[in-house]
């Protein structure tokens, strides 16, 4: 009798978890980006392969339990039919290739993020994370974004990169800000680097996530095909801000964006 | 190991197999440790390339008096295996006064080792060297390095030596045998290897 | 032999007086019971954590009952602030991983039944044996510490990432004394587990008795021994890993920090310090110590199963072990998954991608021979053995949420959302728990000489069984939408509308948590007023069986213990005891 509960318990549950994924009762958001299609196909393909391996097993599980309970004796025991040679094979050669086909197209959409080179046209913005905010640079009409002076940060006056325009020509023009703003279908390079501690730049939307390492300038680069507002959160733990870390990517049309620009330069 | 060792190690009678392979107990412990101790040097050493490497100045500041001092530490390291590894023989042939004479010379040069390189340490500290200090002004992480990768070998030796003259104390009062003194020797040979990794990585590496 | 006379004659003759035998004892059973009541306590210690933080998640201007008073300065007016649920967070997953789930099934269990399985008298280095206990026991108290310190526990996560981690009190609350403490208590955890692995190496290498051929080895018994070596080998990197990041912390030294950080409007003097280092040395370290709370989890379900199946695992001791041993050694090449997004590598991310994929064949291995040992059994559903399929259903899923983070494309979408915190919870938290009720119950009347109670042990299974499920696979589905972990309130703009989904799996854990004290109920009052235990209340065959229960001083009463047989000679009614004369029936 208990086996046969666990099996209905094993079943229902089963059931409901695929109902779950299968209504995406839980699921992604929108894509937005242009390598993101890869990647929700990774992800559909893996929900597929490994879901039919966790039905296949639960189920499995739940029927032996239900039809071997102790009978007292009256049913003759029984061996698994050829041993563990056919649970063996079967553990290499199926899981063996589901893990094949994963890693080989899997790593064609983590190459279309990492491995191909940025667009040299890319839109440049210079990303800071610190405790705890995020802000933005661009290099501004000289298309070069000026060095940076830890020494000289200043939340006070403003100044979060340490620039010095002073004596920086370059950084005279940069343009900071609290928000992400970039046109639509335009590659975007940004450059990463933290004030402090770990961080992580998480856009859902655009299916990126990138740490921020102190002591590193890490790349990352896209192209979002979609207008709209999209929330940046920090996902690496960073102390007691980290759970309110977070900043607004803007997607726009190009004009849009130029007005946008121009406006911040000139709150500079 | 004899059947009435085995005995007496699992408290009752028992009718062993005589396995082969079966290696004595205060020896395999010993393995064991060096097997773990030998993971952690080289969680420190992995941490020295990876800075190393990492790393745009780091400069190989150590000239020929450094080295020719590291070399006499290398020599009196390896001839205190010798006289462990004689006075192990001794042991074994039961020979208490040779086993005391190579016990002691083994002691005496693990001192000597101890002390020149606590002389060296000191002479870099008054140099300006430290845990984060590189008064050539190169990379900080060479003081972290050195010192705590020697700083580690050297409180194996230091301890090393500390449970010789226990075990010397313990062999003469008939507390101790050949197996403790063998197990001790294990150690020493340990000891003695990890230094023939710290010595080209830490000191021939940044020679000048 | 003059060491080996004192030495029998420590062992001969039982120990007296209170403290000889209860408190600074070196008999193996004592010690494997204190580690175990070390984790009961530890358990419940973790498991009042993450009340506070799942209520404090689902409700999160609520006045929690008591903890005002508890912590004035972290929970002003019993409302956790922001730093106080990341410390709670941080022990809660320290206490855990370390005092519960590596202390419990391995050194608990492992200490009293490993000698006894392998027909010995007591460990090979029993008065280490006692130290490595002793010194468990000051890193718990020090872990503990960190909460009654002004500042409070550290706030970095059981990973305590650098520079977080290194840079010390600037970086805020927790960051000083608490997080020394820590580093402190995970070094003495470290020398501990060095010492208990190089115990159960030697005492299963060299203390076999008469017959016991490494073939004839319980299977608990291979994974104690299987998992010492694992440990030997993470535990020996943990050590100086806690060192190098002391050095930073009070030595000055930047290991982990690089230059040009400004920390609460200071510029730090540190330079060229590489904070992927602590992450390289660390996960090192962190991949194999998940294999090493899993591992004895597979020893025990491997050991119980055929007693409650009564016949054989399919494939014999072969199969599982080799399993066993190929999941050990794997683990030790698979630490970069971790690290996907870190700013490593990308093309290291496919070279540790494969191995961590690789990993899923002996696993499944192993659940495969679990489930398909169930095929034609006569199957007896007691406490232990439901427990068993309890893990056996919970593996399955929490090792299939492995697969999508294997893979570096997928973990760039789910790396630190609550489907990680699923994953981990459901192979480590869950499965490895449920086998270390299943080992409780099974092993309960020969440690005690007592029997718990069935109906109590079944109700406890069914609650927890499905209570789990509600929480944690919720927990799982949820980080489908990239619901972000370690989070101590959910502010942001998508997680707001994911409260309510949160207050259900608050409830759920606290239901969950409420089934635990009829388990403590349970063995608190069996242990004295359960019905007397005979020697072999189940029908098994190993030796810990072929004694009293409890065992007497020296495991067996001065008998000759011979192996004739191996530890699955099962055939329904019917078995075979290991030290049995008679043939053998299962040809096992």
């Amino acid at each position: 009798m208990p086996g046969k509960v666990f099996a209905v318990v094993v079943a229902i549950i089963t059931l409901v978890i695929a109902y779950c994924v299968i209504a995406h009762v839980w699921w992604m958001p929108v894509d937005v980006s242009v390598h993101g299609p890869k990647i929700d196909h990774q992800i559909e393909e893996t929900l597929f392969g490994a879901g039919i391996l966790f039905i296949a097993g639960q189920l499995v599980l739940a029927s032996f339990a239900f039809l071997y309970g102790d009978s007292k004796g009256a049913r003759k025991m029984k061996a698994f039919p050829g041993g563990a040679k056919s649970l063996i094979v079967f553990a290499c050669v199926v899981v063996g290739v589901e893990i094949l086909v994963l890693s080989f197209v899997g790593s064609k959409a983590w190459a279309s993020v990492y491995f191909t080179p940025p667009d040299p046209d890319s839109l440049r913005v210079d990303v800071q994370a610190g405790q705890f905010a995020f802000y933005f640079r661009y290099p501004g009409p000289d298309g070069k974004f000026g060095p940076l002076h830890p020494e000289l940060i200043n939340e006070t006056t403003q100044n979060y990169f340490g620039l010095d325009p002073e004596h920086d020509a370059d950084a005279k023009d940069d343009i900071v800000t609290a928000g992400l703003a970039i046109p639509v279908n335009k590659p975007v390079l940004l450059t990463l680097h933290s004030k402090d501690m770990g961080h992580s730049f998480d856009v859902r939307e655009l299916r990126i996530q990138q740490d921020f390492v102190p002591g590193i300038v890490i790349p990352i680069h896209f192209t979002a095909n979609q207008t709209g507002k999209f929330e940046i959160v920090c996902t690496q733990l960073c102390g007691l801000g980290h759970y309110n870390m977070k900043a607004y990517l803007e997607v726009m049309s190009q004009a849009d964006y130029d007005n946008w620009l121009k406006q911040q330069a000139a709150m500079q | 190991m004899s059947e009435s060792e085995l005995t007496m190690s699992t408290g009752h009678e028992v009718l062993m197999e005589a396995s082969p392979y079966r290696i004595e107990k205060k020896k395999l412990g010993m393995w064991i440790f060096i097997v773990s101790d030998a993971c952690t040097f080289a969680t420190f050493l992995f941490g020295y390339g990876y800075m190393r490497v990492g790393s745009q100045n780091w400069g190989t500041p150590f000239d020929f008096p450094t080295i020719l001092n590291g070399i006499i530490m290398t020599f009196v390291l390896l001839s205190s295996s010798l006289t462990m590894l004689a006075a192990v023989r001794a042991t074994q042939a039961g020979q208490k006064p040779s086993a005391n004479k190579w016990l002691g010379l083994t002691i005496t040069l693990g001192t000597v080792f101890a002390i020149l390189h606590l002389r060296e340490w000191f002479k870099m500290f008054g140099e300006g060297w430290g845990l984060f200090s590189n008064p050539t002004g190169g990379a900080v992480q060479f003081g972290a390095c050195f010192f705590s990768v020697t700083g580690l070998h050297l409180a194996h030796v230091i301890s090393g030596v500390i449970a010789l003259l226990i075990i010397t104390r313990g062999y003469n009062r008939g507390r101790y045998d050949t197996s403790h003194v063998e197990t001790a020797g294990l150690y020493w040979h340990f000891v003695d290897l990890v230094w023939m990794f710290v010595f080209p990585m830490m000191y021939l590496m940044n020679a000048r | 032999m003059h060491d080996m006379s004192a030495h029998a004659a420590a062992h001969h003759a039982p120990p007296s007086g209170f403290i000889r035998k209860y408190v600074f004892s070196v008999d193996h059973k004592v010690i494997g019971i204190q580690y175990t009541t070390l984790s009961l306590v530890a358990a419940f210690i973790g498991m009042a954590l993450s009340w506070v933080m799942r209520i404090h998640l689902g409700w999160p201007a609520a006045s929690i009952p008591f903890l005002g008073t508890l912590s004035p300065n972290g929970a002003p007016g019993g409302v956790p602030t922001p730093e106080y649920y990341l410390s709670l967070m941080t022990m809660h997953g320290t206490i855990m991983a370390f005092f519960v789930l590596t202390a419990a099934p391995m050194a608990g269990y492992g200490n009293f039944m490993l000698p006894i399985q392998v027909g010995a008298a007591d460990m090979a280095f029993p008065r280490l044996n006692m130290a490595s206990f002793w010194v468990t026991f000051v890193g718990f108290v020090l872990a503990c510490a960190t909460f009654i310190i002004p500042d409070g526990p550290p706030i970095s996560g059981w990973t305590a990432y650098a520079p977080l981690s290194a840079v010390g009190q600037v970086a805020g609350p927790g960051q000083g004394r608490g997080q020394d403490l820590w580093v402190l208590s995970i070094a003495l955890f470290c020398v501990a587990s060095l010492l208990g692995a190089l115990n159960f190496i030697v005492t299963t290498i060299d203390l076999r008795t008469k017959g016991m051929t490494l073939s004839r080895l319980p299977l608990s018994t291979w994974a104690w021994f299987i998992n010492a070596w694992v440990s030997l080998l993470a535990f020996a990197v943990l050590l100086p890993t806690g060192l190098l990041l002391l050095l930073d912390r009070v030595g000055g030294t930047s290991f982990f920090i690089p230059g040009g950080l400004v920390v609460n409007d200071k510029l730090l003097p540190h330079s060229g310090g590489s904070p992927l280092l602590f992450q390289h040395l660390f996960w090192f370290f962190g991949h194999p110590e998940v294999y090493i709370i899993i591992l004895p989890a597979f020893g025990i379900v491997a050991h119980l199963m055929p007693t409650f199946t009564r016949k054989p695992l399919v494939g014999g001791w072969k199969v599982i072990t080799f399993a066993m041993i190929a999941i050990g050694s794997l683990s030790f090449l698979v630490w970069g998954h971790h690290m996907f997004v870190s700013g490593m590598s990308p093309s290291m991310a496919m070279v540790f991608s494969v191995p961590t994929l690789i990993i899923t064949i002996p696993s499944v291995i192993g659940v495969l021979v679990f489930a398909f040992s169930l095929y034609g059994a006569n199957i007896r559903f007691t406490t232990p053995m439901l427990f068993c399929l309890g893990f056996i259903s919970l593996f399955i899923s929490g090792g299939i949420g492995g697969f999508f983070l294997a893979q570096p494309a997928v973990d760039s979408y789910l790396h630190a959302t609550s489907f990680v915190v699923g994953h981990f919870h459901f192979t480590m938290g869950l499965s490895a728990i449920f086998a270390t009720f299943a080992g409780f119950y099974y092993w309960f009347p020969k440690m005690w000489g007592r029997m718990m109670n069935e109906t109590l042990g079944k109700v406890h299974f069914w609650l927890s069984f499905v209570l789990v499920y509600c929480v944690f696979m919720t927990m799982h589905l949820m980080g489908l939408t990239g619901a972000v972990r370690r989070y101590s309130s959910y502010v942001a703009d998508f997680m707001v509308p994911q409260i309510p989904t949160n207050r259900f799996m608050t409830v759920a854990a606290l239901l969950l948590g409420a089934t635990q004290f009829i388990f403590l109920y349970n063995a608190i009052w069996s242990r004295f007023k359960g019905p007397k235990a005979a020697d072999n209340p189940w029908g098994a065959t190993t030796l810990e069986w072929d004694t009293t229960s409890p065992p007497p001083f020296d495991n067996f009463g001065g008998r000759q213990m011979t192996i004739h047989h191996g530890p699955m000679e099962y055939d329904a009614d019917a078995f075979v005891m290991q030290t049995s004369p008679e043939k053998s029936i299962a040809g096992t």
